[in-house]
């Protein structure tokens, strides 16, 4: 898959060891139910396996179905994690199509006083 | 003469067509990769879908397990859900929806510096039981919430 741009997306925020982090994926998620305006159905191809390392343990390990929501999101809270760590996170979907990447956790800006 | 191959052709392009239709539709289920829970996940009732992820359907309800979803949803195609465990090593959460035609919607494996706390977004087909399981210490607690949709998100 050549693609340019990188399917992933994260925010991280930062209270004390724990870190929140939202994850989102670019993908269809097609259920294989919906039809198109010829009313032929349209293929399923969803994500099913996404999992998320971090400092080499896996912290997450995900299975999808196809009713997740188009483009999934993902929120979850980590312990022993600082910023500018590295999260290296994959997927796999039913057509075999996978991505993965290493993203940095940053936290957001904050808003000056 | 002429006829004769414009049916030919016409008869080619016919048989071709098919096949690569019969061929898209085969491909996509064998496409299913092994480590992938499919007899949980292409279950069609949350009984069989219990059974094929956490091999029980007896699952007691607990008060430690907190479950944060909308009670009327403006529409059905995304729902945030999000699970907060208060439970001691709280190994996996999965969502389910009993009205959707595969109730099991997502497992989340969490690792050990993990905390018991997920959200996502789901597709909720009609207004339906929105069901999540947990493990934690190797036992099963369950929590459920009426979720109401006004406009279903299966099927468009």
């Amino acid at each position: 898959m050549a693609k340019s741009k990188s399917t992933f997306k994260i925010r991280s925020r930062f209270k004390g060891d724990v870190a929140t982090i939202q994850c989102q994926i670019t993908h269809p998620m097609e259920t294989g139910m919906r039809k198109d305006k010829k009313g032929n159905l349209i293929p399923a191809h969803f994500i099913q396996k996404f999992t998320c390392e971090h400092a080499g343990d896996v912290v997450l390990d995900t299975e999808l179905n196809t009713s997740v929501s188009k483009n999934p999101y993902i929120k979850f809270k980590l312990s022993g994690a600082k910023e500018g760590d590295t999260l290296k996170l994959h997927w796999v979907d039913n057509k075999g199509n996978s991505d993965s990447a290493e993203l940095e956790m940053k936290s957001r800006r904050r808003k000056k006083k | 003469m002429d006829q004769q191959r414009r049916i030919l052709l016409k008869s080619t392009l016919a048989a071709s067509a098919t096949g690569m239709a019969i061929s898209a539709g085969l491909l996509t289920p064998k496409a299913v990769l092994a480590a992938w829970n499919t007899s949980a996940f292409t279950a069609k009732n949350v009984n069989d879908a219990l059974t094929g992820a956490y091999g029980s359907t007896d699952i007691p309800e607990s008060d430690k397990i907190k479950l944060k979803a909308p009670e009327l949803a403006q529409s059905g195609s995304k729902v945030t859900l999000s699970v907060t465990s208060n439970l001691d090593k709280t190994e996996s959460i999965s969502f389910l929806v009993k009205e959707n035609i595969q109730p099991l919607c997502a497992t989340f494996n969490l690792g050990s510096r993990t905390e018991g706390y997920i959200s996502t977004n789901v597709k909720i087909g009609k207004s339906s039981d929105v069901i999540a399981i947990v493990k934690a210490d190797g036992k099963l607690y369950s929590i459920k919430q009426y979720v109401k949709v006004a406009i279903g998100g299966c099927g468009g």
